[in-house]
């Protein structure tokens, strides 16, 4: 393919992310604090943020596994992931965490236990999302050429 | 310098170019890793000498050794010491660095505990380019009148 049409293919795919919900302006934000000194900082954040995900989510898969649910301990992984993927602008994954602390907040298991699953999902989904994404910038690099801005208000 | 709990709304809109600053220096004390990077790599774009610490704990113990920082980012929530206890201890040491602390969205009262414990402003994280704009333009103001 064409250096112009991965260039192309990639300003589609993450203006499409934005549409779908899986980033917010967050992310962008990210991507103008990475320069020539700090070449790979926006992968080594999200690299940062599923490894601390993946921890997060078995300590929360085991602490819904007790037989008395320690519904705080529950609530502050939640607030950690909550921050975390807010910090990267990983939107879907950060509502998911707004609504598992509600459920969190009465001490509802059953809604817990929906709310990890749909956290688990979503995590998945934007990890696949930022390897497509990372996939294409990386071909981009390897034809020589240069990773296209993306400007908010598309 | 006193608390305002100023809401992002409330800031001037400054250019990052305007706020470069080589001779001032930072903490950032978040338990996560992800967090000090970024907010690491934010400063260190705005010429800023930035410094990490996992806890509060490490954050009292650098200042009792003798370090001193213009800057203070402190999260809330943290283990070891939090950021609640670890302000109230700079404080309590004499510490007159402006420390900001940061939080992932909080009731109003647990924000206000967190002001009242010394903090000079209070955001949510993550800060972003207006807001560490404002922050380093009140430093500087606060650097000159000294």
């Amino acid at each position: 393919m064409e250096l112009v049409q991965i260039q192309r293919s990639l300003v589609d795919y993450t203006k499409s992310l934005f549409m779908e919900g899986f980033l917010d302006a967050q992310f962008l934000q990210l991507q103008q604090l990475q320069d020539d000194s700090n070449p790979d900082f926006v992968f080594e954040v999200v690299s940062l943020f599923f490894e601390d995900s993946e921890k997060l989510l078995n300590e929360l898969i085991i602490a819904l596994d007790q037989p008395n649910v320690d519904f705080k301990k529950i609530d502050s992984h939640v607030h950690q992931l909550k921050g975390s993927s807010s910090s990267i602008g990983a939107q879907r994954v950060k509502n998911a965490c707004i609504a598992f602390r509600n459920y969190c907040d009465v001490q509802n298991i059953e809604g817990c236990l929906t709310c990890l699953q749909q956290v688990k999902q979503e995590c998945y989904l934007v990890k696949n999302k930022f390897e497509t994404l990372f996939r294409l910038e990386q071909q981009i690099m390897a034809s020589g050429g240069s990773v296209p801005t993306i400007e908010l208000g598309f | 310098m006193s608390g305002n709990g100023a809401s992002s709304s409330s800031l001037n809109m400054i250019s990052g170019e305007d706020v470069v600053n080589n001779n001032l220096s930072a903490l950032v004390v978040d338990d996560s890793p992800l967090l000090r990077l970024l907010h690491d790599i934010h400063l260190k774009k705005y010429g800023l000498k930035v410094q990490v610490a996992e806890n509060g704990k490490v954050a009292v113990d650098l200042f009792h050794l003798g370090a001193s920082f213009d800057l203070v980012l402190m999260d809330k929530e943290m283990p070891v010491m939090n950021g609640v206890e670890a302000t109230k201890e700079l404080r309590a040491m004499g510490v007159t660095s402006m420390i900001v602390g940061v939080t992932s969205k909080d009731g109003p009262g647990e924000q206000q505990a967190f002001m009242e414990a010394g903090l000079d402003y209070c955001f949510e994280k993550p800060l972003t380019p207006e807001i560490i704009s404002f922050l380093l333009e009140e430093l500087n103001k606060h650097n000159n009148k000294n």
